[in-house]
């Protein structure tokens, strides 16, 4: 047992006390800097991760192999931190919307659904992905609901709650029926017997029902109701970490129960998934078609996004995996520069209706090249990181039509079906970026005034996107050895 | 650094200048817009010269490898079949940047995507790897639904760049998808396009996953190429557009999905393609005969034109179809022609447009009077458009009819192109003539003024090029040749039995020459 590989979880949960408390010493008008002390603290442990010094990126497994630090853990912890540092950032620029006194409880309730972030990327046992989850979660319900003078923080707030607490415990009686029939709750010695099991109705059942609670963490359909409610009504950082981080969340543990814990059952529901990421595209970009309100927006195509990712794991293969990492890389960058921007540009109007961004190329020409290069790479339109990754999203289905016998022409109705949600897609996205710069705003509107960290965080973003567009080869094989481990 | 890499880069280097330039400084975003593609169009010229003809492989290499994983890698080079378009995308890209002058409302963003669009096509054609290839195209294309959508004219601006879009996006994910299946099934774990076909000859793909692979690119590049019944999205698309976005989109991007064609699908899937080529000499029948009839009823001027641009495809597509070295070697020809032709005839309606306001045939009429150049040019790019000798489609379209004629299944279809070629081209061209630049000039256009000298060199330029290849064709053939001789080589076996007449039974070098022998003919 090695518990020196949590050090890294238990330096962000410090950072989040210390936040906390730092509530009690600084004066309100300084309160910002609380924010930028916690950037800084996470950028200083991403950067020791990434230098490889400390234990950070030491391998192995803790706790009776309920944690383990792989590759594709290491791998989504370094993405979580860098999202949690974005997300501060916007979080900085949108406190003034916050009541005085609970700015800083705000900070460190991110930092800590970062850490149950963090534990999730680790998890290899279900007892840890409850728990972690559960962090992550009910973390969500209070950052959801935190702008306690507006309705509709609120009613989102008991919208996520509810519908949250429902697939929770869908979650749990699946975990009790997969720890009934087999008596195995970690995911490698579960992988060993589930062979065994295949044919048995209860336990299928219980993997169905755990997947219910991670498809309602992804949005998937039919779990993704509470996607445009709650992106409508929480404050926009909250928006943001929900759509990037939550969402990331989901994935890392799919990927861990369908290709560690029951690989063997997985190998026969491709139907099943390949049903799930069709409708899900299908759905999350017909409903986005006629939203004028710009979160709304954005929570449907983060519903569609969920159903591009499920094609690398419906293509059941080593790229699929791969290509799901890349994508969340393009998409972490993408959807928090459109969060930055909402938050920045909305944030003084009452209303999040696309109309609000008229006239933008005048009033910010910064923030409206970022709006419209996020779109655009949301769109899948090169040179950005979104054409990259959809590009490998396809491959990989392509290509598991090619290694698959008998499902071919499901495979490839997939693909079209990504197609058509593509070109829906650009239509809406189209539209924002319409409003941006060809639209009048009602009223002359002043210029934006930018503070020096919403500068670099805009510039962060945008050179993200790029970056990933054009240069791909770091970051893909990142994720190429971070499957490589994960799926022997 | 490679020449190639040059005149694409220039292009869009210019347009990341752009950004930064304020966008009061007006001649300045014009001067270097235009410096650039003038440069581009220079080196161009001189890539065109120094290039040696029937030089085996590929000229003017370059390569940097980009994402090693995938083999995927920047690579650059030329042969015979994409020099002359090259060197068309280029002078195209010159001309339309100067015609850009009618754009008076946010030009900054104009001249950027222009840019971009220039610099993508540029580097598509140049592209020897088939992620590129891909990537550089649609690079081009976004920026097109843009401009259309901002500097469009007309009250069915909306609707025509929703349309455009819808099918343009739609046709190239199909592409992107064939393009992916290609690439998979042919296993050489490589996007490079010389590697791909080494490999496929040595390990030819299995004929089911050819027979699956070839309709994705063809109705893929089909729909990018205005293929009928997939084409209704081009001429309302050009009657919209500003005239430098239909010259380029027209004249040059629209190639691309030919160019796919020839350069991808034909070598690489021998079996599929001979089996698919009736249906595609069909359907290249509703191109000719079906458009060319819709534009014979058109009223719009714009419309007429997009409407034979449409038809014009069809000529390519039956060279495309004809499977042997005339053929192949023709629809290159035209390729080339068209893109001149095309992008000269939007130029010259655009001026016309912005004189006016209108391009409506029955309220102009008479305007050789008041515009003695334009009306000229007009003329002789309506007589190009009939495939006159002298102009550089007439010695394409008469290629591609000796092409197809060697074929005996084509027979049938050769006939109706032919008769769609000579009679109904002549018809609505001659019409439109008549009813725009003869007869009574109405009183309200008695103040017109004809281009002045400045304004005059893209038209006088395209007109020139036009000549040039019209009056020297070899300079283009001698190129073509021996690289379309390849692409056709391993449809010998299977055109032997079919074709006794045809020179394609021949090897490919006599197959070569025996060409350009016709070809003289055809220049006398």
């Amino acid at each position: 047992m090695n518990s020196s590989l949590i050090s890294l979880e238990v330096s962000v949960f410090a950072i989040g006390l210390v936040l906390m408390l730092a509530d009690f010493f600084v004066p309100a008008e300084r309160r910002r800097y609380i924010c930028y002390a916690g950037i800084a603290a996470l950028g200083f442990l991403l950067l020791i991760n990434l230098s490889g010094n400390g234990n950070c990126d030491v391998t192995g497994t803790a706790f009776n192999g309920s944690y383990i630090n792989d590759g594709l853990a290491l791998f989504f912890k370094r993405f979580f931190i860098v999202a949690a540092i974005l997300v501060l950032f916007i979080a900085a620029e949108f406190a003034d919307k916050f009541s005085a006194g609970s700015v800083a409880e705000y900070y460190s309730l991110i930092v800590f659904a970062l850490v149950g972030m963090l534990f999730a990327a680790s998890a290899n046992d279900f007892a840890m992905l409850f728990v972690s989850i559960e962090l992550i979660t009910i973390t969500f319900y209070v950052l959801v609901s935190f702008q306690r003078s507006k309705i509709a923080s609120l009613e989102a707030g008991v919208k996520y709650l509810i519908l949250g607490a429902l697939s929770s415990s869908f979650m749990i009686f699946g975990i009790a029926l997969i720890w009934g029939t087999t008596g195995e709750l970690n995911f490698t010695k579960l992988a060993a017997v589930a062979p065994q099991f295949e044919t048995s109705k209860i336990f299928l059942l219980g993997v169905l029902l755990v997947l219910v609670g991670l498809g309602f963490k992804i949005a998937a359909f039919p779990f993704q109701i509470w996607a445009p409610d709650v992106y409508q009504g929480a404050p926009t950082p909250t928006t943001a970490f929900l759509a990037v981080g939550s969402k990331a969340a989901g994935f890392v543990l799919l990927l861990r129960v369908l290709f560690t814990a029951v690989p063997t059952v997985t190998m026969h529901w491709e139907k099943l998934l390949i049903v799930i990421s069709a409708v899900t595209i299908l759905y999350g970009n017909l409903c986005a078609l006629p939203q004028r309100n710009l979160k709304r927006l954005l929570g449907y195509s983060s519903i569609s996004h969920a159903g591009y990712l499920l094609l690398g794991v419906a293509a059941l293969n080593a790229s699929g995996e791969s290509a799901i990492l890349y994508y969340l890389a393009g998409y972490l960058f993408t959807t928090l520069a459109a969060f930055l921007v909402i938050a920045l540009v909305l944030r003084h109007l009452d209303s999040d209706d696309v109309s609000g961004l008229a006239g933008l190329s005048k009033r910010s020409p910064l923030l409206a090249a970022t709006m419209t290069i996020s779109m655009v790479s949301l769109a899948g339109i090169p040179p950005m990181a979104g054409f990259f990754g959809k590009f490998l999203l396809l491959k990989s289905v392509v290509e598991a039509a090619k290694a698959t016998h008998g499902h071919e022409c499901a495979y490839y109705w997939l693909v079209g079906i990504a197609l058509v949600g593509v070109v829906i897609s650009i239509y809406y996205y189209f539209n924002v970026v319409r409003a941006i710069f060809w639209s009048k705003p009602a009223e002359e509107l002043p210029a934006i005034q930018l503070s020096a960290p919403a500068r670099v965080t805009a510039w962060a973003c945008i050179a993200g996107i790029f970056w990933l567009g054009l240069f791909p080869n770091t970051v893909l094989n990142l994720a190429q050895q971070a499957v490589a481990v994960a799926v022997q | 650094m490679s020449i190639l890499t040059q005149i694409a880069g220039w292009p869009l280097l210019a347009a990341l200048l752009l950004v930064v330039v304020p966008r009061n400084y007006r001649v300045i975003i014009r001067g270097i817009a235009i410096l650039a593609t003038l440069v581009s169009a220079v080196l161009a010229i001189k890539m065109f010269c120094q290039f040696m003809p029937g030089h085996d492989g590929y000229q003017f290499e370059q390569m940097i490898p980009w994402v090693d994983s995938l083999g995927i890698s920047y690579h650059v080079g030329v042969d015979g079949i994409n020099v002359g378009l090259i060197l068309m995308g280029a002078i195209v890209g010159f001309a339309a940047t100067l015609c850009s002058f009618e754009i008076q409302s946010r030009e900054k963003e104009f001249y950027i995507l222009l840019l971009v669009m220039i610099g993508g096509i540029l580097a598509a054609f140049a592209s020897l790897d088939l992620f590129f290839f891909y990537f550089m195209h649609e690079l081009a294309l976004v920026p097109t639904f843009i401009m259309i959508g901002i500097w469009g004219r007309g009250e069915k601006k909306n609707y025509a760049t929703f349309q455009i879009t819808v099918y343009l996006s739609i046709g190239a994910l199909i592409a992107l998808i064939g393009l992916i299946a290609l690439y998979i099934q042919v296993g050489a774990n490589t996007f490079d396009i010389p590697k791909i076909i080494e490999y496929a000859k040595a390990n030819p793909l299995s004929v089911n996953a050819q027979h699956f692979i070839f309709p994705l690119l063809l109705f893929g590049f089909g729909i990018l190429v205005s293929l009928w019944p997939f084409h209704s999205w081009a001429p309302l698309g050009y009657g919209v557009a500003p005239s430098p976005t239909s010259m380029l989109h027209a004249g040059v991007l629209k190639k691309f999905g030919l160019y796919g064609l020839i350069r991808i699908a034909l070598p690489l899937m021998p079996q599929a393609a001979h089996s698919w080529m009736n249906i595609l000499a069909w359907l290249c029948v509703g191109n000719i005969l079906y458009v060319g009839w819709v534009a014979m009823r058109q009223k719009d001027l714009n419309l007429l034109i997009g409407n034979s641009s449409v038809a014009h495809m069809g000529f390519i597509f039956l060279g495309i179809a004809s499977l042997n070295l005339i053929g192949i070697s023709g629809a290159v020809l035209i390729m080339i022609a068209h893109g001149f032709l095309a992008a000269l005839t939007f130029a010259l309606t655009g001026f016309i447009y912005r004189q006016t306001g209108t391009l409506q045939m029955s309220e102009l009429g008479g305007l050789c009077r008041r515009l003695p150049f334009i009306g000229t040019a007009l003329l002789m790019a309506a007589m190009a458009g009939c495939g006159l000798p002298g102009f550089a489609n007439f010695v394409g379209e008469a290629t591609v009819f000796f092409g197809a004629w060697s074929v005996p299944t084509l027979h049938v279809v050769t006939v109706i192109a032919l008769w769609g070629a000579l009679v109904i081209g002549g018809v609505y061209m001659t019409r439109a003539i008549r009813t725009v630049l003869h007869g009574p000039l109405p009183e309200k256009w008695n103040t017109l003024n004809d281009a002045n000298f400045w304004r005059k060199l893209p038209y006088a330029l395209l007109l020139a090029s036009l000549f040039v290849f019209g009056m020297w064709p070899r300079l283009l053939t001698e190129k073509i040749n021996p690289d379309a001789a390849k692409i056709v080589a391993s449809y010998q076996p299977m055109m032997a039995g079919s074709a006794p007449v045809s020179v394609v039974s021949k090897t490919g070098s006599t197959a070569g020459s025996a060409a350009n022998e016709q070809l003289a003919i055809v220049n006398k």
